[in-house]
């Protein structure tokens, strides 16, 4: 049995099922837009990133996500006149016990250290000295991206739309740029020098070889060999380097798997046709695969927390849903495919719990 | 005293009550002290800047009112919902 989280414009959607038939088990946060879902798997807790068009963002907490949920304290940041909490966009298992991160906008980073059921603001970046340059992109400025490192509490990766990748290697106590070769073409070239306005879409660090990251950028698929130092273009091959979201197979450090859309003013799958693209060889090379997805008269937003994973290898299970209210899945790492919901809400985020 | 009236989500938070009669001279006085008698819905009516969130409202009486809007005893605060959405 597959449990789905699927974070939609009205509601979170618990999805079971097996052998490419699912059913809405449970629907919470009825009539709020749910950014992000997942699951602890350490201690079997739920989390949800909620904003309430009305009363602000929020996480909240369960042990059942078809029974009460409790919101978690201390997301909110510090009083003053100037910002407020835009919007939560991630929930992340850190390398220790009880230690989890959270990514919000704008551009804020939590830290939980019980589990998810209190959160500190990550001071030392909440204030960097260049933050009132930062701006946002179309989707806010969110930390969207929170990148452990297995085994070293002390690594981690961050990625923002659109303020770049930042790196540290003392626990969050300091933070550094990672940027070196990424190219946002959408600024002149004379403008594109030393900017940090680097819109990242989302960005994964590879298990297996920790030192190994893939990013998908604001028109560009990048690799990082080095932790995020630097940036290799991997999108050669590809319809199109712009997309959202991005998964890889936990047991090939050489691949991942992106969902290409047409471009950022057109921002739907390309030649009306939904395929995932994968790369087996870092990079090197895309195969599209779509067996069973929608071929034609199809023209999708996935959104970049709305693709997700279990297991590994062959068996891979891989989910994605659309801004349509579809939700596909494939139960042979991207081999052949199925639709796991039609005509649910906006779909925000996908995993597999 | 004023007495706030609330609808849900936010009577659940001050648990269960509909109604609560507060003190404070103004809108923002009144709904700290909200905050104060009930803790868990700090954080939905006003944020951190110390404003009333944009898609909520605040009536005192039958006219819309603002942080700083005078609050007399024997006032009604309603928080209500913003028409707007999607």
């Amino acid at each position: 049995m597959t449990q789905l989280l699927v974070g939609t414009k009205k509601g979170l959607f618990v999805l079971g099922g097996d052998n490419g038939s699912f059913q809405v088990e449970s629907r919470s946060f009825a009539g709020e837009p749910v950014e992000f879902a997942a699951r602890d798997a350490r201690t079997g807790r739920y989390f949800a990133c909620v904003t309430s068009a009305f009363y602000g963002p929020k996480v909240f907490v369960a042990d059942d996500p078809g029974g009460e949920w409790q919101q978690a304290e201390g997301i909110a940041l510090p009083e003053s006149e100037e910002k407020a909490l835009v919007r939560m966009w991630c929930v992340v298992p850190g390398e220790e016990d009880g230690l989890l991160y959270a990514g919000g906008d704008p551009g804020v980073l939590f830290e939980s250290r019980d589990g998810g059921l209190t959160w500190e603001l990550n001071k030392p970046f909440w204030e960097q000295p260049t933050r009132p340059e930062w701006g946002p992109g179309a989707g806010g400025m969110c930390l969207h991206s929170i990148a452990t490192w297995p085994g070293d509490p002390s690594r981690l990766a961050l990625a923002i739309s659109a303020v770049g990748v930042w790196l540290s290697d003392d626990g969050g106590e300091t933070w550094r740029h990672g940027n070196q070769g990424l190219v946002p073409r959408y600024l002149p070239e004379e403008a594109r020098e030393d900017t940090f306005d680097l819109c990242v879409h989302n960005l994964h660090r590879h298990p297996a070889k920790p030192e190994r990251l893939f990013m998908q950028f604001h028109g560009g698929v990048y690799r990082s060999d080095d932790a995020g130092e630097s940036w290799i273009d991997i999108g050669t091959g590809l319809p199109s380097d712009f997309g959202f979201p991005l998964v890889i197979d936990p047991d090939d450090a050489d691949s991942a798997f992106v969902i290409p859309l047409v471009a950022d003013l057109d921002r739907v799958t390309p030649d009306g046709r939904v395929r995932v693209y994968e790369t087996r060889d870092a990079g090197a090379s895309w195969t599209p695969r779509g067996d069973g997805l929608p071929a034609e008269d199809a023209y999708l937003t996935i959104l970049r927390q709305a693709f997700g994973r279990s297991g590994s290898g062959e068996t891979m299970e891989l989910y994605f849903g659309a801004t349509s209210g579809d939700v596909f899945g494939s139960r042979d790492a991207g081999g052949t495919w199925f639709t796991a919901a039609a005509n649910l809400p906006p779909v925000h985020s996908v995993r597999v719990a | 005293m004023a007495v706030v009236r609330l609808r849900a989500p936010l009577s659940e938070l001050a648990g269960g009550r509909r109604e609560v009669e507060l003190e404070g001279a103004t809108v923002a006085e009144v709904l700290r002290a909200l905050e104060r008698a009930h803790p868990d819905i700090t954080g939905w009516i006003i944020d951190e800047r110390g404003k009333i969130r944009e898609h909520v409202n605040v009536f005192v009486n039958r006219e819309s009112g603002q942080e700083d809007t005078t609050v007399a005893p024997g006032d009604r605060l309603h928080v209500i919902p913003a028409i707007s959405g999607g």
